[in-house]
């Protein structure tokens, strides 16, 4: 007998609203948030996430309502659970597409998954550093730079350095050293700092 | 607006749970703002501010 009434009173409030009394939908939210909300959350265990498919159960029936495409037939609390059993298998088959790590408890996600990119500041400094790296290089003897040039900005090996420029090994060796003494003497006379 | 995902456990008792205040005030302005505009044999949804 109680259950026809309120089967009788849910008629009556969707009648109501379909007539444009918006007072009526708060009516029907009233009766049965508790309900809808706790099978929501008894089967997502996450308070945010009820929250959404709660509101998105209720867009849909909203939206049902108002487009006229709704019968009454005096199961308005079955069919709503429905709906919202329905996004709640959704919820899961997305979640499912794309897993998703939180940090709960001791465990935080972030101490397994590092990003090692440089941040904005760090990448500015590091291309400041090295175009003033280029700049003192340019200052070098032709000799002492064209074989730098080549060993670290080329990655060429030693033997392949003698064989471009026509000089022994031991000669693109020395004058390798002699670049990197210049470039020291350079740096710690003008006091650049070049750290990152 | 960013969600704040809040840690839960899953043994908390599933009685008496309700949603937030918003969500029923978000509801209840978003069926207000909602117009269903008939033309001919098609529908068009319009919300209105």
């Amino acid at each position: 007998m109680k259950k026809i009434k309120a089967h009788t009173a849910d008629a009556i409030y969707v009648r109501n609203y379909i007539k444009g009394d918006e007072t009526a939908l708060s009516h029907l939210i009233n009766r049965h948030e508790q309900r809808i909300y706790s099978f929501i959350f008894s089967k997502v265990f996450d308070k945010n996430i009820a929250d959404d498919i709660f509101q998105d159960t209720f867009i849909k029936v909203i939206r049902t309502l108002k487009r006229g495409k709704y019968n009454e037939e005096g199961k308005f609390l079955p069919w709503v659970m429905r709906i919202a059993h329905n996004l709640v298998i959704d919820f899961f088959r997305k979640s499912n597409r794309m897993p998703k790590f939180e940090n709960k408890g001791d465990f935080n996600i972030f101490s397994v998954l590092t990003d090692n990119c440089l941040d904005a500041e760090k990448q500015m400094v590091k291309n400041q550093i090295e175009c003033d790296v280029r700049n003192l290089i340019t200052e070098l003897p032709d000799d002492q730079q064209e074989v730098l040039m080549m060993r670290i900005y080329q990655e060429m090996s030693f033997k392949e350095i003698s064989e471009r420029t026509g000089v022994s090994i031991n000669t693109a060796l020395g004058r390798m050293r002699y670049a990197l003494i210049n470039l020291r003497k350079v740096i710690e006379k003008h006091q650049i700092i070049l750290t990152n | 607006m960013a969600n704040l995902y809040l840690n839960q456990s899953p043994n908390k008792k599933v009685e008496n749970l309700r949603p937030r205040k918003e969500t029923i005030s978000f509801l209840l302005n978003y069926s207000k703002a909602l117009r269903v505009i008939d033309y001919k044999k098609m529908k068009f949804e319009a919300l209105l501010n």
